[in-house]
């Protein structure tokens, strides 16, 4: 297909990239919404990889988190409501050269892409998704969505949220193939970054949560966890998040967690409170959906021509040497 | 179901012993309509396909049609139960399968009972019968049996009693496995086809089991073939035409699939569907043989999407699908035809709305494929109208697609997935591939939506081209594919993308007519019908009639030079397989009258009264029927 053509292109200088050449339109998000911390990691994350604004596409679906490509200056792709990951499946099974990243809601994974994101994790193509999850429609100006806390008022539970809600860590950690499952909160941008950071290196299907906050429809949500440090628990290892000095200083309440341990994963990730923060489950051994379905073979014209004719030469009716005749009676 | 001593008994008694041979004369026919049916498992469809390919190597016109229960395993003996085959052959080459049967070949009453009742049977046609329920433990059978053979006698067919199942058992221990090429080898015997071509289509059908196996089944040919030969009292003889050219015998599902692999395109997303999936099947076997793959998704949505997004970053890419999985894409087309995304949707039709008919062929998504998706969605809409237009249309489509920006929806049907016909072998151009992918630099500055104000087009802008970035929305946007929703941008961007059609339509071939540029009637038709109608038309003609057709290879937009065409002719009519109210019904006037879709269209556009005629039974329709709307609509 197309990886080697794309791949080969020469680079005859060094390009550096600074922050700007990745910042493009002006965010239209609501002043502290959780998305800015996001797109501020997002574009830090490409400076400091130097990626490529050509070879980079973000994709996204519908809500206030899928504009967030209309703010990067690479390819974006702002599809329809649920359905960011096939799409973002298709242009990395085009074009394996791309990074591809996936920004989405609670509400365009979770509910109307529920379906998408549990196959998604199956696929494991190497991309990274990152779950900005309110806990509310933004967008459509407060609805309940499927994280939303049970009893919360919305305009369409005026009485407040009739079910528990979904935790998309454990849904994920409980797929089959599943490799990178971590979590960030918006109001700690370093351990964000440092999240995207971790996703992006990992080569496979990155799936991120990062609870925000949306001051516009659910304001004081989360006051009690930006009050209280010892309601954020960072998980450390040796391959996991990287806590500073500073960062150790105000959030003291760690616990060692061996990413490998899928087990021990799945327990975290069912505690919500103290929020987990860090690198839950890392499995560089699953194999990804691209790398078993592309052949790498180069398609000249001489090499489809040669598999065209062998399938012809199956069906084909030689005419015969000598014209029938008919047979005596 | 019987027991051994029941079959080994002799069956004196009954009228299943050899007729008396005399010589038999060798009859010639320019045509004849075999119909094999069985239970489903019985390999009644292999036998027929098998007669096809023997025949089309004969150099004879071969049409074939697969006779396709709904269920899988429908219960046996049952009078719905009928799987089987269709074969016309022809001294001349065949365009559809024909009116009524010449002769049939069943295996068990019930199923021939549920194509008698169908009307699929010529009066006083040749029945051959497996004789073995004659014989049946189960005394309720043996009644069945000999009631509908008699009651069928007295109504005028030939009806010969064959000892099928007991021929085959003297060579192979499990005959209801084997009796398909017994039938066959009968099949070859009467029709005076050559035994060593069947032998090769054998070898080539068993060709990857073991040697046991293809010997065994040529056993069973040359048995029927004897047992004819030795037995029956009639012979045929359908002189084949000299064909100088190697033919392609395959079925339009497979011609589909042998046209994505030819057309350079690299990926098919796909959901199973009925009729649709035996492209992806055959697909699936060989495209990753030349570099392409088909992706299963995980709904018919996700495989709309998938394919979204690999043209968007790459080549033009193809989904298939059949009703009700094509209107769950219709949001992803949508998307596609706003942000000027190149895709080919191949909808191969069956009866709707809903679930429908899975397996029989209808043409009631042409409005649905023009008008799908909410807003103005302006695509190009194909229809394929033979087996060999199935394998061109995928190339010209991606052609259009990826020259366009535009999404093509390209139609088949469950007559054409499943018919064969063998067209002349397709010679390799490497103008079907698509170019390569461009990753040059695009000028700093350039937009990615820069529509020319004649033709609507813009150049696409492809990720990995540098300056080319930009964030591709479905949002209503500018030329910089900024969102905009000031009135201009909007109405702009509805404008650019509707001008492409008539782009299009001035680059397309003017029509031919089929039979004379004038006269009486008119009649129009597209997709899988066209073989059928031209028949009508050529009979009609024949009669010295002055009628004419159409077909129309492009629905949207239409060939030009079409409303000239119309008004040369004193009556204009479509005959389509969806529905059209009956005028003739209670309540149904000129007022509220429902037409076809068809008709609905070139009304609109040509503002010529046009008239349409229509079938929707589950089956394609037959010339002869067309032929009689026609001169019911002349005597109008």
């Amino acid at each position: 297909m197309t990886l080697e053509v794309t791949n080969c292109l020469l680079r005859m200088y060094e390009e550096h990239h600074n922050l700007e050449d990745y910042q493009g339109g002006v965010p239209r998000w609501c002043t502290g919404c959780g998305d800015n911390a996001i797109l501020t990691a997002m574009q830090r994350l490409c400076r400091d990889n130097d990626l490529r604004p050509e070879k980079t596409v973000f994709v996204s679906g519908i809500g206030c988190s899928s504009r967030l490509p209309h703010y990067m200056r690479t390819y974006g792709f702002h599809g329809i409501h649920g359905r960011a990951l096939p799409v973002a499946e298709g242009i990395k099974m085009a074009r394996p050269d791309l990074h591809v990243f996936v920004n989405t809601g609670d509400g365009d994974c979770c509910s109307i892409g529920a379906g998408h994101w549990i196959h998604g994790i199956r696929y494991n193509m190497n991309m990274t998704m990152v779950l900005h999850d309110n806990h509310v429609y933004g967008l459509t100006k407060k609805q309940v969505s499927p994280t939303s806390p049970r009893g919360l008022k919305s305009n369409t539970t005026p009485r407040g949220a009739y079910l528990e809600a979904l935790n998309p860590l454990t849904v994920t950690l409980g797929v089959q193939n599943v490799s990178f499952v971590a979590q960030a909160v918006d109001w700690i941008p370093e351990a964000l970054y440092d999240v995207l950071s971790m996703a992006f290196r990992h080569r496979g299907f990155s799936f991120v949560r990062v609870i925000q906050r949306c001051p516009e429809f659910l304001p004081n949500m989360f006051d009690p966890w930006l009050q209280n440090p010892q309601k954020t628990l960072l998980l450390t290892h040796e391959r996991g998040l990287h806590v500073s000095a500073n960062m150790a200083k105000v959030y003291n309440n760690r616990k060692e967690h061996d990413p490998l341990d899928l087990d021990r994963a799945r327990e975290v990730a069912s505690a919500e409170d103290p929020i987990p923060v860090g690198l839950l489950y890392q499995n560089p051994a699953v194999p990804c959906y691209e790398d078993l379905r592309r052949s790498g073979q180069l398609r000249t014209a001489d090499y489809v021509r040669a598999g065209l004719e062998a399938e012809f030469d199956k069906f084909t009716v030689w005419p015969a040497e000598q014209e029938r005749s008919k047979p005596a009676a | 179901m019987n027991d051994a001593a029941t079959l080994e008994k002799p069956s004196g008694d009954v009228t299943q012993l050899p007729r008396a041979k005399r010589p038999v004369r060798t009859v010639e026919l320019p045509e004849s309509i075999i119909e094999v049916v069985s239970d489903s498992g019985e390999g009644a469809q292999r036998c027929g396909q098998s007669l096809g390919s023997v025949a089309a190597k004969s150099g004879n016109g071969v049409w074939t049609v697969e006779i396709i229960p709904a269920e899988i395993q429908p219960p046996a003996r049952s009078v719905a139960g009928a799987s089987g085959n269709r074969v016309r052959i022809g001294s001349r080459p065949v365009t559809n399968g024909g009116d009524e049967a010449d002769l049939v070949v069943a295996f068990n009453e019930q199923v021939l009972l549920g194509r008698v009742r169908a009307g699929e049977l010529k009066p006083g046609c040749i029945i051959l019968l497996e004789s073995m329920w004659r014989n049946d433990r189960n005394p309720s059978v043996v009644a069945s049996y000999v009631a509908t053979r008699d009651k069928l006698l007295e109504a005028g067919y030939r009806v010969y009693e064959i000892p099928m199942e007991q021929e085959c058992r003297k060579l192979v221990s499990d005959p209801r496995r084997g009796k398909n090429m017994f039938v066959l080898g009968m099949l070859c015997s009467i029709y005076s086809l050559d035994l060593e071509l069947a032998r090769e289509q054998i070898a080539i059908t068993f060709g990857k089991k073991d040697q046991k196996v293809i010997e065994a089944n040529i056993g069973l040919l040359e048995a029927g073939w004897h047992w004819a030969d030795a037995n029956l009292d009639f012979r045929y003889w359908i002189p084949p035409a000299h064909v100088a050219q190697p033919q392609l015998v395959v079925n339009g599902n497979t011609a589909l699939a042998l046209g994505v692999l030819a057309s350079g395109m690299e990926i098919c997303a796909m959901y199973p569907i009925t009729p649709a999936t035996s492209v992806s099947h055959y697909l699936s076997d060989v495209f990753e043989r030349v570099g392409g793959l088909v992706h299963q998704a995980e709904d018919e949505i996700a495989a709309c999407a998938f394919a979204v997004g690999a043209s968007y970053a790459g080549k033009c890419t193809a989904t298939v699908t059949s009703g009700p999985g094509y209107s769950l894409k219709q949001e992803a087309i949508g998307l596609a035809v706003m942000a000027e995304i190149p895709m080919v949707v191949i909808n191969v039709q069956r009866g709707g709305p809903s679930t429908g008919q899975p397996t029989k062929g209808e043409q009631g998504d042409l409005l649905t494929a023009i008008y799908g998706s909410h807003g103005d969605a302006p695509k190009v809409v194909m229809a394929a109208s033979s087996i060999e237009d199935c394998f061109y249309s995928v190339i010209t489509a991606r052609k259009i697609a990826e020259t366009f920006n535009m999404v093509v929806v390209l139609l088949s049907d469950a007559n054409l997935a499943t018919g064969q016909q063998p067209f002349p072998r397709p010679k390799f151009s490497e103008g079907w591939l698509a170019p390569p992918i461009d990753q040059s630099a695009v000028a700093e500055g350039s937009k990615p939506y820069d529509w020319d104000r004649v033709t609507g087009l813009a150049r696409r802008f492809m990720p990995g081209q540098p300056h080319g970035m930009h964030t591709l929305t479905g949002l209503a946007h500018d030329r910089d594919s900024h969102v905009a929703y000031d009135p201009l941008s909007n109405e702009e961007g509805l404008r650019h993308r509707s001008l492409k059609l008539a782009a299009l339509q001035k680059t397309l071939r003017p029509l031919q007519v089929f039979g004379d540029g004038s006269g009486d009637l008119l009649v129009i038709g597209w997709g899988s019908t066209k073989g059928a109608i031209e028949e009508a038309v050529a009979r009609l003609r024949a009669d010295g009639l002055k009628v004419s057709s159409l077909h129309l290879q492009f629905l949207q937009p239409m060939a030009p030079g079409l409303k000239e065409i119309m008004q040369r002719f004193r009556k204009v009519m479509t005959v389509e397989s969806n529905w059209s109210d009956d005028p003739s019904d209670e309540i149904v006037d000129a007022e509220n009258r429902r037409y076809s879709a068809l008709a609905m269209m070139l009304r609109a556009r040509t503002l010529i009264d046009v008239d349409c005629w229509t079938e929707v039974r589950a089956r394609p329709i037959k010339p002869g029927i067309i032929a009689e709307a026609l001169r019911a609509k002349l005597q109008e």
